[in-house]
């Protein structure tokens, strides 16, 4: 007996919400395929190229992970803007170990990451401070500690192992690559299959609700900054890796790319619903405009410089900020400055 | 104060718990009669010591006189014309100029993170008209208009739309910059126009100009929000927007204001920034300078979450800001670590003023 | 439970309360407006700590730390808004913190299966793997109380369930009420709406003052009684009774607002009535009945589905409060704290506010005449404060309510519209605003009067109307005025003296709803 009587705000609305949602995702998915499509006609076998294709997910895998984080974040409702400051820092460290290889730059970057992340978690849970104030904060003292590591110079990696990302490369593609496949696929698993990620959505979704089912909302909460620190500490060990170094304006913006990679791919920002998969989609279509700007800059008939790239980008936010505030207008969330 | 589903604004933080905040626990069997469903737990109000609300009201004038006293004994050269106007004061007035402007934002509730990139808009206008030889007063009126609009834009999503203020303007933060450098095609470019150049460079009577500008600004936005009616009406509707609209207040006009002015604010330091470097720089032009101004306010002791202006007090807190940077660099801290230290300086005050358990 | 005590903050909002619940047994539980039943229930259910007292759940001693515990003890609430979380899908509402796992994964397909056979046994057949609100609130209340199923509840508290319910879907609902009773679980059942009460519950429990008044038998208390004993005696002075003014020169003057017929989706089903100058027209009902939407739908805070209001014999589309105002309306709200007061600011700006735009001269405030407006009222309305800059939020709450009241009369309003204008204020506050608003009747000022408060009522208005379930009912005027008179109207919708109160039919028809 599916009840078909519409009650105001709830069932019709409801359905559009979800509707138009399941839309914006399909929308970003459909606008990457037209997008490469564009590319491939346009450019043609410049742009096909298996070294297009292979540097472009290589270097798109940082942002991807930062972008996987603050998924997380956001699905509780919550924001991560330390993010490009973290990755900052991951770098840094992890670059000052490099003699010692990868891996050790690894566990270092992602230590630090981690250790900020709890930082931030700490102060959004316990001293109940706001999830944007708290990581603004250290999004500028972690990017002071960062420049002080680096002696205010760029750092620059020890020769050898540590520089590996830059050359390993796995079926044609980068291991970045498949690193940040693999993260994302595992984060889509996780949040569809532990319970952790059913209580994350849920945590976003209504939280009074949470906490009367007995979910253990601060510790979920501190945990997905923990996560997203994690992972940022990591991309910034990534982007030192296939640099080679890391320069004092590494991480500059990094949350942001984030952020418009979460809502552009169809997850609210006021948390509750989204999809791990659809950041990924809105990671590589943000990259993707970046890409064929180069390109059509290297055909010479125009010149679109990379200005364009950070116009198109907030664009395609306000687009999609338009569409998610008509579709969500009813549900009556209160506006909140963080 | 409005009253929302879940995930919605933190009730007003309260420095004080006088044993007649009536508006709280009394009140709470009526709500929760009427069907009300919050199951957190609540106890008691927590008990704030009372030095909390001095020091979220005058903090920061206390700090910074404390900070100004140690500069004047340990800093050598610390109380010259040199280091006090031309450093200090110089380098704050813009910081406290945009402040200004963000307190009134964050007085109706919201919060502005377009300042910088409208700094940038601003100034490469006006840069560009001069440099294709226009008459520099319709440099300075474009820039200007050019950033009222970018408030517009902001004001309308959030008033309008009902988009998230913090969303609202980081549309502009990210696409600003680039429109910016697309204006000038990134290049940074000499000025010679001397009347342009004033605001940035003039000397008058040996206290340059910018200072007279925050001056002015300060004053204006103080007597405005002290005495007229859009003044109350900010105050009203950051304070509790539903009641303020059921008294009659217009309230998403009211907001729509607030960031024209904010953004036209901005604007103006982006002037002042461009003339003073007698160069378009659109790269570097206010980078940052959203998170000084939230810190100057915030450090003033003025709630984030809206009901209250304190625009001397972010004036108080952009020099404040300016000299704990500028104190740990004289004493060879490097900008990096100071900004560690403002960070946690940051934090510091939030942490003051937060909400009641 | 049993001599339970709770206060916040000093003042008790459960005195010595008892409640009793019987296995297999729906009882029901009533009060108005801060009788203490929320209180109650958050204190069973763990989501307040008692101050003193004893609970007893299954035979044993308990005292829940949170709803959680009280869930896994096998004690469930389903709240009037839905508790639960939108965008989840049906079955992982109803198994949400637990999950069926296999390997520790979620194991979704058991899950779905299992939330699917519960709803099955509710006679609800949905696909559960749409998200919640995809359905329709009735559904979702099933979700609930599934998942309270799913816990193997012993008890099930509903609070408020038919509120947002359609007759048919409260049909339903009591169907498997029925038959949870059947199958040994209790069912507290917390409503405001007698004919529900009377077709479904075996024993009523009555709150009055955070106290429990009484416990009976439903099919041995009648409407009457249950409704005089709910709202019981007040115990505030009595003002002498109004008289209405039939020869006054205001009599006979064409009314100020007319309303006829409005609706506003479930919330109004037909409200109409009529004020004229300096006459108090009280509005009179249960919780719920529609007083507070009528009052915004006449304020312009709410827009209205169909229907007219006519001010001064003309039309208006009352699109905004503002639009309201200008035509020269107040509205006091019935929360001064969330919709009345701007705590920081100081009385003389909360008392100022819609007078602002006549305060202005070149856009600045005129400090000397606001000064003035606020002095006088101070002075005429005896508000209690240190000075006019006072920070209102430090005032007590009838010299709050007052500052509000003087919002609205110095814009020298037609028509002031009074939502429970002493709810929450010492005696003395309240004799004070009830003297005031008949002072200003006599002036000329129409008032609307509601309040939950009977006495009240019948003290101070000139006509009453009653609403009932969202339709205003039986219009009393002069001596028809009393305490009798209402309470029928509110329990039944007539005032005459035989309509239907007998004692608990179970089978009452549930007639008149929308």
């Amino acid at each position: 007996m599916t009840t078909t009587v519409d009650t105001p705000g709830g069932a019709s609305t409801g359905r559009r919400v979800q509707a138009g949602l399941l839309l914006q995702r399909q929308g970003a998915l459909i606008a990457l395929v037209i997008l490469v499509v564009f590319g491939v006609l346009r450019y043609g076998s410049d742009f096909a190229t298996g070294y297009n294709v292979s540097s472009f997910t290589g270097d798109t895998a940082k942002y991807g992970l930062v972008a996987l984080g603050m998924t997380f974040v956001i699905m509780t409702g919550g924001i991560d803007l330390s993010v490009g400051s973290v990755a900052f820092l991951g770098g840094v460290v992890a670059i000052k170990v490099s003699e010692h290889g990868l891996l050790p730059g690894l566990l270092v970057g992602i230590a630090a990451g981690v250790a900020v992340g709890a930082l931030n978690g700490f102060l959004v849970t316990k001293a109940r401070l706001q999830p944007f104030i708290v990581t603004l904060a250290t999004l500028l003292a972690v990017r002071g500690l960062a420049l002080q590591l680096a002696g205010g110079r760029a750092s620059v990696a020890a020769p050898g192992g540590f520089q590996k990302l830059s050359t390993w490369s796995l079926w044609g593609l980068p291991v970045a690559a498949w690193a940040m496949l693999l993260a994302f696929l595992i984060g889509a698993a996780v949040v569809h299959y532990t319970p952790w990620g059913r209580q994350v959505l849920a945590i976003g979704g209504n939280v009074d609700a949470a906490k009367l089912m007995g979910l253990p909302v601060r510790r979920t909460t501190f945990s997905v900054y923990v996560v997203s620190g994690a992972l940022a500490g990591c991309a910034g060990v990534f982007l030192g890796s296939q640099n080679g170094s890391v320069d004092t304006a590494a991480g500059l913006g990094w949350e942001l790319t984030a952020i418009a990679a979460v809502v552009v791919g169809g997850t609210l920002l006021t948390g509750g619903v989204g999809s791990v998969m659809s950041t990924l989609v809105g990671v590589l279509l943000l990259q993707l405009i970046f890409n064929l700007i180069v390109f059509e800059n290297g055909r010479g008939d125009i010149s679109i410089s990379s200005y364009w790239e950070s116009v198109i980008r907030g664009a395609f936010l306000l687009v999609v900020v338009l569409l998610q505030v008509r579709l969500v207008r009813r549900r009556g969330t209160g506006g909140r400055p963080a | 104060m409005t009253r929302a589903g879940g995930g919605s604004r933190p009730d007003l933080p309260e420095a004080t718990t006088t044993a007649s905040d009536m508006g709280g626990p009394v009140s709470e069997p009526v709500a929760a009669a009427a069907g009300g469903t919050s199951g957190v737990r609540r106890g008691g109000a927590r008990n704030r010591p009372q030095w909390t609300s001095w020091a979220q009201r005058y903090g920061a004038a206390a700090a910074f006189a404390a900070l100004f006293a140690y500069n004047a004994v340990n800093t050598p050269f610390f109380m010259t014309q040199q280091s006090l106007v031309f450093v200090l004061l110089r380098q704050a007035a813009p910081i406290a100029i945009v402040a200004v402007g963000m307190a009134i934002v964050i007085g109706t509730g919201g919060i502005d993170l377009s300042v910088g990139s409208v700094m940038a808009i601003a100034g490469q206008v006006g840069a560009t008209l001069v440099l294709h030889d226009k008459p520099f007063l319709l440099a300075i009126v474009a820039a200007l208009l050019v950033a009222a609009l970018c408030g517009l834009f902001n004001g309308t999503l959030v008033a309008r739309f009902g988009v998230q203020p913090i969303i609202a303007t980081l549309i502009l933060f990210i696409a600003g910059r680039g429109i910016a450098q697309l204006i000038t095609g990134g290049e940074l470019q000499a000025l010679a126009n001397p009347d342009f150049q004033w605001i940035g460079l003039a000397r008058p009577l040996g206290v340059p100009a910018q200072i007279y500008i925050a001056f002015a600004v300060a004053l204006a936005a103080w007597l405005v929000m002290k005495l007229t009616v859009y003044g109350r009406h900010v105050l009203a509707v950051g304070g509790n927007e539903t009641a303020s609209r059921l008294a009659g207040v217009p309230a998403g006009r009211v907001k729509l204001l607030a960031y024209v002015v904010s953004a036209t604010l901005a604007g103006l330091v982006g002037l002042i920034a461009v003339s003073a470097n007698s160069a378009s720089d659109a790269n570097n032009v206010g980078l940052g300078m959203e998170l000084d101004a939230i810190a100057a306010v915030a450090v003033a002791g003025t709630p984030l979450s809206g009901g209250k202006v304190n625009v001397w007090g972010a004036v108080v807190g952009a020099l404040l800001l300016k000299l704990l940077q500028n104190t740990l660099i004289s004493h060879g801290i490097t900008k990096e670590v100071a900004q560690i230290i403002e960070g946690a300086v940051i934090v510091g005050a939030l942490w003051l003023q937060r909400p009641e358990a | 439970m049993r001599g339970i005590t709770k206060r916040f903050l000093g003042s008790p909002a459960l005195l010595d309360a008892d409640f009793e619940v019987a296995r297999g047994e729906v009882h029901a539980l009533i009060g108005q407006n801060g009788a203490g039943k929320s209180t109650l229930i958050k204190v069973l259910t763990g989501v307040y700590a008692k101050d003193s007292g004893r609970i007893e759940f299954d035979g044993r001693e308990v005292a829940f730390p949170s709803p959680h515990a009280a869930q896994l003890a096998g004690l469930s609430t389903i709240y009037q808004e839905v508790n639960l979380v939108p965008f989840r899908s049906v079955a992982e509402n109803v198994f949400l913190n637990r999950e069926p796992k296999r390997f520790g994964l979620i194991d979704w397909r058991r899950m779905n299966r299992e939330a699917a056979a519960i709803l099955h046994r509710l006679d609800i057949d949905i696909d559960v793997t749409r998200p919640l609100h995809d359905y329709a609130i009735a559904t979702q209340q099933m979700t609930a109380l599934a998942r309270a199923l799913s816990t193997e509840a012993k008890l099930v508290i509903m609070d408020e369930p038919t509120s947002a319910l359609a007759e048919q879907e409260v049909q339903t609902l009591f169907g498997v009420i029925r038959r949870l009773r059947g199958d040994g679980v209790s069912v507290v059942f917390v409503s405001h709406r007698l004919d529900e009460l009377y077709a479904v519950s075996d024993r009523v429990t009555i709150m009055r003052d955070g106290r429990t008044i009484e416990q009976r038998p439903m099919a041995e208390i009648s409407r009457y009684e249950l409704v005089s004993k709910m709202l019981g005696r007040e115990l505030a002075e009595q003002l002498a009774h109004r008289r209405a003014d039939e020869e006054g020169e205001l009599a006979g003057q064409p009314p100020v607002l007319e309303a006829a017929d409005l609706r506003r989706g479930r919330a109004l089903d037909g409200v109409s009535l009529s004020i004229r100058p300096g006459e108090i027209l009280g509005l009179a009902g249960l919780l719920g009945s529609g007083r507070t939407e009528t009052a915004r739908a006449l304020f312009g805070a709410d827009p209205i589905d169909s229907g007219t209001i006519r001010i001064g014999g003309a039309p208006v589309h009352l699109k905004s409060p503002r639009t309201a105002v200008e035509h020269k309306i107040g509205l006091s709200s019935e929360d001064r704290k969330t919709e009345g007061i701007i705590p920081h600011l100081s009385v003389r700006e909360n008392m100022t506010l819609a007078l602002l735009p006549h305060l202005r001269r070149h856009g600045i405030v005129d400090r000397k005449r606001q000064t003035a407006v606020v002095d006088r009222f101070i002075t005429a309305i005896g508000i209690k404060c240190s000075s006019p800059e006072q920070p209102i939020r430090e005032l007590s709450g009838g010299n709050q309510q007052k500052v509000l009241l003087a919002r609205w009369l110095c814009t020298d309003p037609r028509l002031l519209i009074l939502d429970e204008p002493t709810r929450g204020i010492d005696v003395g506050a309240k004799r004070d605003i009830q003297a005031l608003v008949r002072h200003l009747a006599d002036d000329g000022l129409a008032v609307l009067l509601i309040s939950s408060e009977l006495e009240e009522i019948i003290a101070n208005s000139d006509r009453v109307v009653t609403l009932r379930d969202g339709r205003s009912v039986a219009g009393l005027s002069g001596g028809q005025i009393t305490e009798e008179a209402l309470m029928r109207a509110m329990a039944t919708g007539s005032a005459a003296d035989d309509a239907g109160d007998d004692a608990g039919d179970d089978d009452e028809p549930t007639a008149e709803r929308a």
